[in-house]
């Protein structure tokens, strides 16, 4: 009896948590998000695509996840070969590159922001190089292709780490034998990657691209620091409309909108990037 | 004998818990909506407060997250705040959902102190009971720097300035120097809603609601949009004006009292104050009420009542003018020995009641929770007609859908100065 019982007393505790700290509010933000004066309906939906910075929202949220998950992956695979070649002095290059993951979102925005802001360390930097003649604003709702770069920019510099730690992961289970193996038989090293280690790193792909592209859906702190009011996003758009519109079915329809979206991603990237039972270790 | 001391000294540890945390149970606790900047609140915590009988735990935070707060208090059953401060329009919210008491019992106790009789009369919120007590009064004006001045239009008085004016203004800092150096406090926490609804609109239209859509109103967002052009783009970030003032960013600027007296105070010599400008109706002006009342429920009513007797007594009010620059909401003569940059702030105020052509437009009232909704369709039409260059009329006619229903919807009467009347208000 007691040993049957112990295996569920021993999650009990993780269960517990998910249950008080996640389930319960996510069935509360759905139920609010359908709760409407006349009952279960889609009126905060409505409301919500009604409005003037939904379309803003939608748009830019798709183009910043568009852009920087694949730019991401794409940078996190070269440093995981890069790292893969080094000797000594590997783990040194990888602390530096993992720095950024000790900050908090916030803190990143807010150093990108006193970065590139018109009286920023880049614009002083330009305008005591004579680059400029007088301090230039980017961040401004004039400028909204600059605005995006940023954005994107500091999205990249602060989350592309732990992409990076799940692909050097990824790589250690790849044995070096198969890439060899493929040297041998006269493959160069453009092939040796596309078809021996891309393929036998698709399980790290996968979970990399789950993990970036659901917390890209779900971007704020660094968005909101640079952005403000004049890039809005899903996530931002929500908190607007708790905090300062004092609507919390509207801001939970945007929440379950971004909730939709996340899981959309993740069965999107389960399904594409399968790896047939027999391949799996 | 083992697991009772494992016993004692989780609870010895637990209490040691306890009495760590800031908010000791046995202060009285003071959630509030005003002062919340740090600086603001560490006034209020080692000067304003400190010579209260009893110890106090001032808790302030931004208003909307002071609603949040008090609303989880009372849904999740567990009250802790007793005494609420706020502007009308939050404290408006709060008395809505039934979190605020009455305290004729307070008003009258108080009467002596000769508060002013308008204000008294809106911390009943339109009921007839009285819901909160005036603690702390300001508004809204403008700051220039000095630099500026020389670029002032031909036969123009600072102290009397019009929207034209203004503008004209504007263009030629612009001309002169290159640079747009005009400033509103359009960011996310900043308060460009309230320029809307207490200055641009009340000085065109003569009213807010009730002309939302008039001619007029079209002829205030379309020279809005005019002028606009000579205002830095950085204003939809800008949430504190003197931040700006004091950068340089901004050469002109429009805020609250609170977010300009920073600069007023740091370079008193750089910087005039003056009155916002006027309309072809006036010049709009909204006066800025901060009220105190007692919550539902609370934990210690009679200190609450206590302490409001001590924040509304003459030198607690004119120690508050000094420290944070809200003015009295009593009878009150300020002493001579303010600093400059206060001096300048209570000269620019009193100007701008004093003015021939002043015309108050009281926040917005009666709204309950949806003020929030009511600022939402200002900022929207400024974003559309302003910063999207959409037509003013087009705008307009759909905005006032919203904001009607949203009168509707609240059942809000109208309030000055829009003609005062029973039932909700109307979008003409």
């Amino acid at each position: 009896m007691k040993r049957r019982s112990l295996p569920y007393l021993l999650i009990a505790p993780a269960v517990i948590f998910l249950v008080v700290l996640f389930f319960i509010p996510l069935v509360q933000t759905i139920a609010l998000a359908f709760e409407t004066k006349s009952g279960l309906g889609i009126g905060n939906f409505a409301r919500m695509a009604d409005d003037l910075n939904f379309h803003d929202s939608l748009v830019n949220t798709f183009r910043f996840v568009g852009l920087a998950v694949p730019l991401q992956l794409a940078a996190a695979m070269g440093m995981a070969m890069m790292l893969r070649h080094l000797g000594r002095g590997r783990d040194l290059v990888l602390w530096i590159w993992t720095i950024p993951l000790g900050l908090s979102d916030l803190a990143a925005g807010l150093v990108w922001l006193a970065l590139l802001n018109d009286r920023g360390y880049l614009a002083s930097l330009l305008y005591a190089l004579g680059v400029v003649s007088e301090p230039q604003s980017w961040l401004t709702y004039e400028t909204p292709i600059a605005l995006f770069v940023a954005v994107v920019i500091a999205e990249f510099w602060r989350a592309t780490a732990i992409v990076v730690v799940i692909l050097v992961a990824g790589l250690q289970l790849v044995p070096k034998e198969f890439g060899e193996a493929a040297s041998v038989f006269g493959a160069s090293p453009w092939r040796i990657f596309t078809r021996v280690t891309l393929p036998l790193m698709k399980p790290s792909i996968q979970s990399a691209l789950i993990l970036r592209t659901v917390l890209a859906f779900e971007a704020f702190a660094v968005v909101i620091a640079i952005g403000g009011r004049n890039f809005p996003v899903l996530v931002s758009e929500a908190y607007t409309w708790q905090n300062f519109n004092q609507e919390p079915s509207v801001a939970a329809a945007y929440a379950v909108v971004v909730m939709v979206l996340s899981l959309a991603a993740t069965v999107l990237w389960l399904k594409l990037l399968r790896t047939p039972e027999e391949q799996r270790a | 004998m083992k697991r009772r001391s494992v016993l004692a000294l989780s609870g010895a540890l637990l209490a040691g818990a306890l009495a760590a945390n800031p908010a000791r149970a046995a202060d009285l606790i003071f959630t509030s909506g005003a002062l919340a900047p740090v600086t603001e609140a560490q006034k209020m915590r080692t000067v304003i407060l400190k010579d209260f009988k009893s110890p106090v735990t001032f808790l302030p935070d931004e208003p909307p997250a002071m609603l949040t707060r008090l609303r989880a208090e009372v849904e999740g059953k567990a009250r802790v705040s007793s005494l609420v401060g706020g502007n009308d329009g939050d404290l408006a919210v709060l008395a809505a959902s039934g979190a605020l008491v009455p305290i004729d019992d307070v008003a009258q106790q108080l009467a002596s102190r000769g508060f002013a009789p308008d204000l008294m009369t809106m911390g009943k919120l339109g009921t007839d009971k009285q819901l909160y007590i005036p603690w702390m009064q300001a508004t809204y004006f403008m700051v220039a720097n000095k630099k500026a001045l020389p670029y002032l239009p031909a036969g123009a008085d600072i102290n009397a300035l019009t929207f034209e004016q203004l503008r004209q203004w504007g263009e030629a800092v612009q001309k002169a120097t290159g640079k747009r150096l005009v400033g509103f406090p359009a960011g996310p926490n900043g308060l460009m809603h309230r320029f809307f609804q207490g200055f641009l609109l009340p000085s065109y239209t003569g009213g807010v609601v009730s002309t939302f859509k008039s001619a007029d109103a079209e002829k205030a967002w379309t020279e809005f949009a005019a002028l606009w052009k000579t205002v830095t783009p950085n204003s939809t970030s800008i949430n504190f004006m003197q931040e700006s003032l004091l950068s340089d960013d901004v050469w002109i600027g429009f805020d609250h009292v609170a977010r300009l007296l920073g600069a007023l105070e740091k370079r008193p010599d750089d910087f005039v104050a003056f009155p916002a400008p006027a309309g072809p109706k006036g010049r709009g002006w909204m006066p800025v009420v901060v009220g105190l009342g007692v919550l539902k429920d609370a934990p210690d009513p009679a200190g609450a009542k206590a302490l409001i007797g001590y924040l509304t007594q003459d030198s607690t009010q004119l120690i508050t003018a000094r420290e944070v620059g809200f003015f009295p909401t009593v009878k009150a003569t300020l002493p001579p020995d303010l600093s400059p940059g206060l001096k300048m702030a209570v000269a620019a105020i009193q100007g701008t009641g004093a003015a021939k052509d002043s015309l108050a437009a009281m926040l917005p009232g009666g709204l309950g929770p949806k003020g929030g909704e009511f600022n939402k369709v200002f900022i929207d039409t400024f974003q559309r007609v302003v910063l999207r260059n959409e037509p003013a009329h087009d705008v307009l006619a759909r905005q006032a859908e919203v904001l009607q229903r949203i009168m509707t919807e609240a059942n809000a009467p109208c309030w000055k100065p829009d003609p005062v009347g029973a039932g909700a208000c109307q979008v003409k």
